[in-house]
């Protein structure tokens, strides 16, 4: 899932301030489980933009903008209301404002949200950065931990030599990640895993912009 | 005495460390390692050291060659991505540096910089390997290098590690990789170290104890309570905490280490972090 966080309403009303009629767009998907782009924020939003003087045109919850084909309903469902409105507001992550900005014909849209990471969810309010979709995976060999996330430094071959009372030398509040890595293959029967030489990370596999086609 | 003839003839090795500026004048720093000039078999050259900004280690170490110090280019994953550390290390053998040392390095964010971003593109191991593929006269993609360094390269380990098992793992990825030796973080617990050097012994690498000058019992908390590996025992924190002269106590201190090092320990790497002006006096002290 995609986490993200809202931004501030001073920030959105900065990039705001040519704008009057505004149309929310929030998510089903993601931005609800976080509770930056839900039907409820998308509500809270629409108040406090009112309050500021502005006009709201329309508000739609789609699930979920990152698909192409229902930006395109959503552009088709509400033409009349967009046409009329200076931009839309996207109570969603970059990638769902983007494909709203692709499917409503290059209407202005502005990011109500700071996609933070791909992360997996706790519980309520609690998320946790796993995977940093680099594009290889390796956790086959590390007990099916990331070293790349759980790593501050993303090393591929064992501890920095840093970690203290098994904490990150980067953040001591944190667990070190290679000795989480090599408890876990301690109690796997594993270890010899972590005897072997990883060579350097290709990176030409987690180059941007991707595609996939077909 | 070279390091790489130092570590041939199986003598006791001794190095320190000096650490750059901030800024373009050297002096401070070659003035302080000219009398360790055939005193100290190497000195080292810290790589932007805690991710300080500072002036560059290799040409540090090009400046300390000029004065007849055989110095050692640390040099760590942090700012560099693969390109820049192989070519960086080739210009070092290209001005006549002998000697490398590999780290990971201190992530930027522990440094003044905080905000830079960190590129860890390899980790100390990958860049052994890198290093021995250059000294076989080929770069990481295979390519065939126009004359191939010829380089004495170390590595680091902390013997102190808990748990240490994963670091020995470490290390003797190292040691295939290409570690020639090892200089150590600071040892405080000769006790400690002799149970690692048990365990580390089948690698056959000469293994170089650390020593950091104690200059105070508060340097003494700070470094049990944040760095990795180190427990400076109450005794040693009493000793420069209840004295007049922390210097000479310090010396007194790193001679009495020294000393005890010299059974379990192929030598001695001293770290003076800031007391450079005293590394003649601790040399002395500690018969060295
Ligand atoms: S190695 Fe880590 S970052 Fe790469 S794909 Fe696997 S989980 Fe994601
Ligand atoms: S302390 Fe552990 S998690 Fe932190 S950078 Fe070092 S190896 Fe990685």
């Amino acid at each position: 899932m995609i986490i993200s966080k809202q931004k501030g309403l001073k920030e959105i009303l900065g990039f705001l301030k040519g704008a009057k009629k505004i149309f929310l767009v929030g998510c089903a998907q993601c931005a609800t489980v976080c509770k930056t782009g839900g039907e409820d924020e998308v509500n809270q939003m629409e108040k406090a933009l009112k309050k500021e003087g502005k006009v709201i045109t329309g508000k739609a919850i789609l699930d979920p903008p990152c698909h192409t084909v229902k930006a395109k309903q959503f552009y088709q469902k509400n033409k009349d209301a967009l046409s009329e409105s200076d931009g839309i507001l996207a109570m969603v992550c970059g990638d769902g404002a983007q494909s709203i900005m692709e499917g409503t014909r290059g209407k202005k849209v502005y990011p109500a949200l700071d996609a933070l990471f791909l992360g997996m969810v706790q519980r309520g309010g609690h998320f946790i950065q796993k995977c940093v979709l680099c594009g290889e995976c390796v956790i086959d060999a590390t007990a099916g931990i990331c070293p790349l996330t759980v790593c501050s430094k993303g090393l591929l071959n064992g501890p920095c030599g840093g970690s203290k009372n098994e904490k990150c030398e980067v953040d001591r509040e944190r667990d070190c990640g290679w000795i989480m890595i090599y408890k876990r293959l301690k109690e796997l029967g594993e270890l010899d895993k972590m005897k072997i030489i990883r060579g350097a990370k290709d990176n030409s596999k987690a180059l941007h912009p991707q595609k996939i086609e077909g | 005495m070279s390091l790489r003839k130092a570590i041939e003839s199986k003598k006791f090795i001794v190095t320190t460390e000096a650490g750059p500026p901030k800024g373009i004048d050297a002096s401070k720093m070659l003035e302080e390692a000219r009398p360790l000039a055939g005193r100290v078999d190497a000195v080292n050259v810290t790589d932007l050291q805690s991710a300080v900004m500072k002036l560059g280690s290799l040409v540090s170490c090009h400046l300390l060659k000029e004065i007849g110090i055989d110095p050692v280019f640390q040099i760590t994953c942090r700012d560099r991505n693969r390109l820049a550390l192989q070519s960086d290390i080739l210009s070092a053998a290209a001005l006549g540096i002998e000697n490398i040392l590999v780290l990971t390095g201190d992530h930027p964010l522990s440094g003044d910089h905080p905000q830079a971003k960190a590129v860890f593109d390899l980790d100390s191991v990958q860049l052994l390997e890198a290093v021995s593929g250059l000294k076989k006269g080929k770069d990481m993609t295979g390519n065939k290098l126009e004359g191939s360094p010829k380089l004495c390269v170390g590595a680091v380990v902390n013997p102190l590690a808990d748990p240490l098992e994963p670091e020995l793992i470490k290390m003797e990825k190292k040691v295939a990789a290409g570690a020639e030796f090892f200089q150590t973080q600071a040892v405080y617990d000769v006790r400690g170290f002799e149970e690692f050097m048990k365990k580390a012994k089948r690698f056959r690498v000469p293994i170089i104890a650390g020593i950091i000058l104690l200059k105070s019992a508060r340097m003494a908390t700070y470094m049990n309570e944040n760095i990795a590996g180190i427990h400076v025992p109450d005794e040693l924190i009493k000793k420069i905490d209840h004295c007049d002269d922390k210097p000479k106590k310090s010396i007194e201190i790193a001679a009495g280490l020294i000393d005890k090092l010299k059974g379990p320990s192929d030598g001695v790497h001293i770290m003076p972090i800031g007391w450079e002006r005293y590394l003649p006096q601790v040399l002395d002290a500690a018969g060295l």
